[in-house]
């Protein structure tokens, strides 16, 4: 897809989830409801294969132009699976599968569940839970990550009616991350593609952290805008709040966090492949993690008793945010794996990383 | 809002040797011992390093030959300044001259200024400081009350600077004083000059830092006479100088780095093995590390093409300067350490040092307290 044609379908996509992405359906997707309108409107337009390259019969968006497009969905606190199920068609795709149809999502997404898979009978069987699935009981698909006695790793398209769910549970922005019990799932074998030896559990975990990275990203330039349009019109003591310097600054320094996490985004959608730099994904989503927090903080605070309330819709935006910071790893731990990266080679190795001169 | 977009700088091949050449420079001074690392930066004066990098080609790199330059790219003077940065150079005699008095005398001084002033800069053998400050005008720059008023063949200035860096030991001080009255613009009527440090009627008194120090001072000005091709610019630009290209100083590598050889003592201090608090704090800061060099790299990017994001380069300065401040709270937090300038161990000597010259970090070149305000303004709170 042409670089021009790619800004102009995002361009797009922003306005359909500005048109369809109302309160009343965050409200009722905070009571469980899945919004069939919405995913109907977004699969018309082609969005769940985006990813998937052209000959494919996806859309063929390069990782930056789906990180443009997650975004947009973390701006509209888009209440479905479409960056999941994107990222698990591309994935299937990529493993030699075909585009997946309806809803998905992948597994395992923490940082230490562990899926095994065994084969007997000509078919495979898969074992294991996987934990805080998104929308793992709504999806129709999910692609698991999982080895054999071997440690070779497979990729599994698993049909989500197989799958016993042992608790369904919800993040803090209401949206489902359930617990999966895998006992002896039966799979045929044409579910079942293996991947490189170099892939692991962590793929999908960075895949996770990715998309998170680029929705807070998105849920901060929300926030921020909530914020400052409430500051300009909301009057106090004769003038709007906005005038006062202690609103200013708490604003000016939340702007440098997000600017700082939009800069270490932005150098994580880089690159031929989707969330493949580890340490360019470690430090977004460990900055973002933490900037996402100060804005939230900040953003409550200019709203006052206001910004707590239901009926303003700030909320959408802070409970995911909230909730997407400790999704895909949290700042601590990834904050950790850089640490004892750059730990293990020394001061002078700080440099030539940060640098890309090494 | 403004949604802000970091692109991606990709450094041209020219700039990739570049980095090599200051690179092996940097390696060869400190093969031989030349500078201590863990005690300096660019603030550090040393005339006899600013010789040596200035005969190397570091000093004045993008000016015109005819004047001592190098026709080097932005870019290229870039790479070297956050090289000189990353490795503790002590850079602090050309710094100011090489960053902001010579540009300006390049885009705004007379021919008489640049024939004899720049090609001494490009050789690290003329220093510059900066006299803006006065006792009543700090973050209220307007406020300046030094006097220049015209007189034959030039200007007599009167009045007083305080905070001057360096004006003991450097050849010439830019500074801003008032043509004209003040009346309703309190912008307009400043102007910049060039004024020698050793014309008479100059006296120049130390201040102590709190790090025992001597590095700023207070200027007192009598009827010093200074040539009329001695002014930067017309008289009544100098508020336009001074906030314009200046404005993008802000997003540069030394408003980040200042202090950044520590947090490499520090990887080097918790050893290979750190534990989990430590790998997660060491962790944290080279992330937000990471993302401060994004942005300044990016908008070093967007300078080259003629862009002016100045809100940006704003944010990066008010963040830039808060995680040189966290460093040594961080470093004192991890590993245990009574900071001494007298301690035999390299590492107590860099957290005392960094630790007594934070707070100056949050102060030089304009306080986050100036620059939220702007930067509110750009978010357009009214």
């Amino acid at each position: 897809m042409s670089e021009d044609f790619s800004k102009i379908m995002v361009e797009q996509v922003g306005r359909l989830f500005e048109r369809q992405v109302s309160k009343d359906v965050l409200t009722l997707a905070d009571h469980g409801e899945w919004p069939q309108g919405l995913w109907h409107a977004v699969s018309e337009a082609g969005l769940p294969h985006a990813m998937v390259a052209e000959a494919s019969g996806g859309l063929g968006l390069a990782p930056a132009d789906a990180m443009s497009l997650m975004r947009r969905m973390g701006y509209n606190a888009l209440p479905l699976p479409l960056a999941e199920t994107m990222v698990a068609s591309h994935l299937w795709v990529e493993a030699g599968g075909s585009p997946l149809d309806g809803p998905a999502t992948f597994a395992p997404v923490t940082a230490d569940d562990r899926i095994a898979i065994a084969f007997n009978r000509g078919g495979a069987t898969l074992s294991g839970t996987a934990r805080h699935v998104p929308w793992g009981g709504d999806v129709r698909h999910l692609i698991i990550f999982a080895r054999d006695e071997g440690g070779q790793g497979y990729l599994v398209n698993v049909t989500r009616d197989v799958i016993a769910t042992s608790r369904r549970r919800r993040n803090v922005a209401y949206e489902p991350r359930d617990n999966l019990q895998l006992d002896q799932v039966r799979v045929p074998l044409d579910a079942v593609a293996k991947v490189a030896s170099d892939q692991d559990e962590d793929g999908l975990l960075l895949c996770m952290a990715a998309i998170r990275v680029q929705q807070m990203v998105g849920g901060m330039e929300r926030a921020l805008d909530y914020a400052l349009t409430y500051a300009n019109e909301r009057v106090q003591f004769g003038r709007p709040i906005g005038r006062f310097q202690a609103i200013q600054h708490m604003l000016a320094i939340a702007a440098g966090h997000f600017a700082a996490a939009s800069a270490a985004a932005d150098a994580m959608a880089e690159g031929e492949k989707f969330a493949h730099d580890r340490f360019a994904v470690a430090v977004a989503k460990s900055r973002c993690g933490e900037a996402a927090g100060h804005v939230a903080a900040a953003c409550h605070q200019v709203h006052g008793a206001m910004g707590f309330t239901h009926e303003h819709a700030l909320h959408f935006t802070t409970r995911r945010l909230w909730s997407w910071r400790d999704e895909g790893g949290s700042e601590s731990y990834w904050q950790e794996w850089i640490g004892r990266r750059i730990c293990a080679m020394g001061g002078e190795a700080l440099w030539p990383i940060i640098t890309g001169t090494r | 809002m403004q949604a802000f977009r970091f692109e991606a700088l990709s450094f041209p091949p020219e700039a990739r040797a570049m980095r090599e050449r200051v690179r092996a420079f940097l390696h060869e001074e400190r093969a031989h011992n030349r500078f201590a690392a863990h005690r300096s930066s660019w603030s550090t004066f040393d005339p006899e390093f600013s010789h040596r990098a200035a005969a190397a080609g570091f000093v004045g790199m993008t000016w015109p030959k005819k004047y001592g330059g190098g026709e080097y790219s932005n870019l290229e003077r870039f790479v070297v300044t956050e090289e000189m940065l990353a490795a503790g150079a002590p850079a602090g005699a050309h710094w100011i001259a090489d960053r902001q008095s010579g540009p300006q005398i390049l885009k705004h001084g007379s021919e008489r200024a640049r024939t004899t002033i720049l090609p001494k800069i490009a050789a690290g053998k003329c220093y510059f400081g900066i006299g803006m400050s006065e006792p009543d005008s700090g973050s209220d720059l307007a406020a300046v009350r030094t006097k220049a008023t015209q007189a034959d063949g030039g200007w007599l200035i009167n009045g007083s600077k305080i905070w001057t860096s360096n004006a003991h030991r450097v050849h010439y001080l830019i500074v801003l004083a008032r043509t004209s009255p003040l009346e309703q613009d309190r912008h307009a009527g400043l102007t910049q000059f060039v004024v020698a440090t050793d014309t008479k009627g100059i006296e120049i008194r130390p201040i102590v830092n709190i790090a025992g120090g001597h590095e700023f001072n207070e200027v007192f000005l009598k009827d010093v006479f200074v040539p009329e091709d001695m002014v930067i610019g017309h008289p009544g630009e100098g508020w336009k100088h001074v906030t314009g290209e200046l404005a993008f100083e802000r997003a540069g590598p030394d408003r980040f780095m200042s202090d950044i050889r520590l947090l490499i003592s520090l990887i080097d201090k918790v050893g290979t093995e750190p534990s989990e608090r430590q790998a997660i704090a060491v962790g944290r800061c080279v992330a937000h590390f990471s993302a401060l060099r994004r942005m300044s790299t990016s908008i070093a990017g967007l300078l080259e093409r003629g862009e002016r994001p100045i809100t940006e380069a704003a944010l990066v300065k008010d963040v830039g300067t808060a995680f040189e401040r966290e460093i040594p709270e961080i470093v004192r937090s991890l590993v245990p350490s009574e900071p001494s300038l007298d301690d035999e161990e390299e590492f107590s000597q860099a957290l005392a040092h960094v630790l007594l010259h934070a707070p100056s970090f949050t102060i030089r070149g304009g306080t986050p307290e100036i620059l939220r305000g702007m930067i509110a303004r750009g978010l357009g709170l009214r």
